[in-house]
């Protein structure tokens, strides 16, 4: 890609990786929440793929790493689900920290524990659906 | 034992992610954890059975009624879960044990692992679920991890079966769907039983005809019944052996014949009509797959049109019993039909996924299908060869294994019933399985090896074996469950389930007619 495109994606990508992150955070208190933060954490990566990605075995190396990560965002996912069956009332999913006062950033218990992790798991899970495609397109060629 | 209940979810689904992530560490983690897991969920369902006929309701998430009416998901435990948790996860551990040696001749088995637990725990969650578009949501997870099953082998030709599997079921997906969408505008509810009373005190709706025409048609397609089957023929032999046998075995059962029954029974009001046409259905299906069946040449392809087949059998014993409520007929009657219906979709379970398991085992050491290249494996190749035979007599119901009691037990309350053709069909298609099963033991065991490499041949390796050895055991040993100490065990509670309609919703919702 030519410079200007390059550039402006360094800056652009960092914009749009810190609006998915404040969408997942405040998930809870407005419209937003894990799967829509996570889709545009997602379009940061892919738009630094676009830009600069053109090496083959450095994308191959890319994909595995987010498909470790969007792993293990799922099983923190499932870790903090699972706890609920010995923490509190000891139920499957059970909301077991202090709900807190509505309307503040940390409150609502464990619901946006869960937000950030689906975010992060829906932005590696896009990320790694784009890079495939990717490097098949490239394998093609 | 009540708040273990989520295990059946959480363990599996916390497998298929640790796998792939400590299996970039340490190579066996899946061919290590995938059978020990399905082994502890084997016992745990089994746990099961020692409680007697309670339904077990567990709020997840802790969200307790609020006068009466269920908000957030319940998970349900009656009879009938038991019975599939138990179908599910003891096939489940018999594949993943013969996987070991199996899948060796894979790449990438880690991804495997991973998808064969994920498809375990969507079973395992339809199974166990009592809100409608839960089990919609865990259906999926089931069926969309059987799509990339399926194309395992990235080969030509699995990679169409599994195109065709995708395409159709999406189909199905989509009318199911939309008939959660009008149940859910018509009652403003989602879990089954409050769907139930919603529909107990507003009566007959046309609308309910049409929703109820959208799930047989939903959920036929993923039960692959006969006008819906067109994409099982070629999805079921395309797949690799043991998930062949998870196919066939249990996933068109859990996510097909269970929702139906589950659906039909304890959430609408059985009509005549609706159960007259799941008997025509099953029906067809029990004698169209028969005939497709017994010209096949392609063992796998054989065995898949006899799953077909043998679905009808179960689908008619379950119509036939709903026919027979639905005009307060004898209940004597429609409990026989129920408990033939349900005891041979136990013993299909078991029958068909070892079927698969040889059919897997004559590719490992032959490496073909086709019946006419094989020959003459029979001294070899000894647990094949008796393994494949009790499971033949199984699924053609020869005393004294376990499908000739289910099979009787079905033809009885038909007749009792007064379905004098469909007993007569019954016999019949049982005469031409066994005609499909005898020409494919002349074809693969007797005569003179035709395949190459027939010097080489010798029998399959340890793991394999001891599954195949498990299964026809049970073959055997299932037929015990026609005594009454057993039957009222392991068959009593799932037929008490299906046969007092209401007592589901009664028991969950607190509300009397």
């Amino acid at each position: 890609m030519t410079n200007i495109v390059k550039t402006i994606s360094r800056f652009m990508s960092g914009v749009v990786f810190f609006f998915g992150v404040y969408l997942l955070t405040n998930g809870h208190l407005s419209p937003g929440g894990g799967f829509a933060g996570g889709t545009v954490m997602a379009g940061a990566f892919v738009l630094m793929v676009l830009a600069f990605g053109d090496n083959i075995m450095h994308l191959r190396k890319t994909k595995e790493g987010s498909t470790i990560i969007e792993n293990l965002a799922i099983l923190m996912f499932l870790l903090f689900a699972a706890a609920g069956m010995w923490l509190g009332a000891k139920v499957f999913f059970h909301n077991y920290l202090d709900i807190g006062v509505a309307g503040k950033l940390v409150s609502a218990g464990t619901i946006p524990l869960f937000n950030v992790f689906v975010g992060i798991e829906v932005a590696a899970a896009l990320f790694t659906v784009f890079l495939a495609f990717v490097i098949f397109k490239e394998e093609e060629q | 034992m009540k708040e273990w209940i989520p295990l059946f979810v959480v363990l599996p689904l916390a497998g298929a992610f640790i796998i792939p992530v400590a299996g970039s560490v340490w190579k066996s983690t899946g061919r290590v954890v995938t059978p020990l897991l399905m082994l502890f969920l084997t016992v745990f369902s089994l746990l099961f059975f020692s409680f007697k006929p309670q339904v077990m309701v567990y709020y997840v998430g802790g969200w307790e009624p609020i006068d009466g009416i269920p908000v957030g998901i319940h998970f349900v435990v009656d009879g009938l879960s038991v019975l599939m948790l138990a179908i599910i996860n003891v096939i489940a551990f018999a594949a993943s044990f013969y996987s070991l040696s199996y899948m060796h001749r894979f790449t990438g088995d880690r991804y495997f692992y991973t998808l064969f637990c994920l498809m375990v725990a969507g079973m395992n969650g339809v199974v166990i679920t009592g809100d409608l578009f839960n089990l919609f949501v865990f259906l999926e997870i089931a069926v969309i991890s059987s799509y990339a099953l399926v194309a395992f082998g990235i080969e030509k030709a699995e990679l169409e079966a599994s195109f065709k599997y995708q395409v159709l079921g999406g189909v199905a997906s989509l009318l199911i769907l939309l008939g959660i969408a009008v149940i859910y505008w018509q009652t403003q509810t989602l879990n089954l039983a409050d769907i139930s009373v919603v529909l107990q005190e507003a009566g007959n709706h046309k609308t309910l005809v049409f929703v109820q025409m959208l799930f047989i048609a939903g959920f036929g397609l993923k039960a692959a019944m006969i006008p819906f089957h067109a994409w099982l023929p070629d999805a079921h032999p395309s797949a690799p052996a043991p998930i062949s046998a998870m196919l066939s075995g249990v996933l068109i059962k859990a996510v097909g014949v269970y929702s139906i029954m589950r659906l039909f029974f304890n959430m609408f009001a059985i009509s005549y009509e609706i159960s007259m046409l799941i008997v025509i259905i099953g029906t067809v299906s029990m004698v169209g797959g028969v005939f497709l069946a017994i010209g096949q040449w392609d063992f796998k392809r054989l065995l898949a049109y006899h799953s077909i087949s043998q679905m009808g059998y179960v689908v008619v014993g379950i119509g036939m019993g709903m026919v027979i409520l639905s005009v307060n007929g004898d209940q004597r009657i429609a409990t026989l039909a129920i408990t033939g219906g349900l005891f041979h979709m136990v013993n299909h379970a078991i029958f068909k996924s070892l079927l698969f398991l040889n059919s897997g085992a004559l590719e490992y050491r032959t490496g073909t299908r086709m019946l006419r290249e094989m020959g003459g494996v029979a001294d070899q190749m000894p647990i094949t060869s008796a393994s494949t035979l009790s499971a033949s007599m199984a699924i053609s119901g020869i005393p004294p294994f376990n499908g000739f009691f289910s099979k009787l037990l079905i033809i009885i309350a038909a007749v009792a019933g007064g379905f004098y053709l469909i007993a007569v069909l019954a016999v019949v298609v049982s005469f031409i399985t066994l005609a499909s099963f005898m020409k494919a033991h002349r074809y693969a065991f007797s005569g003179i090896p035709k395949f190459k490499g027939k010097n080489m041949l010798k029998e399959v390796p340890f793991t394999m074996g001891l599954s195949m050895v498990f299964l026809a055991s049970m073959c055997l040993g299932l037929s015990l469950l026609v005594i009454p100490f057993l039957r009222d065990l392991v068959l009593a509670p799932a037929v008490d389930a299906l046969m007092n309609m209401l007592h589901y919703s009664q028991h969950i919702h607190g509300y009397t007619l």
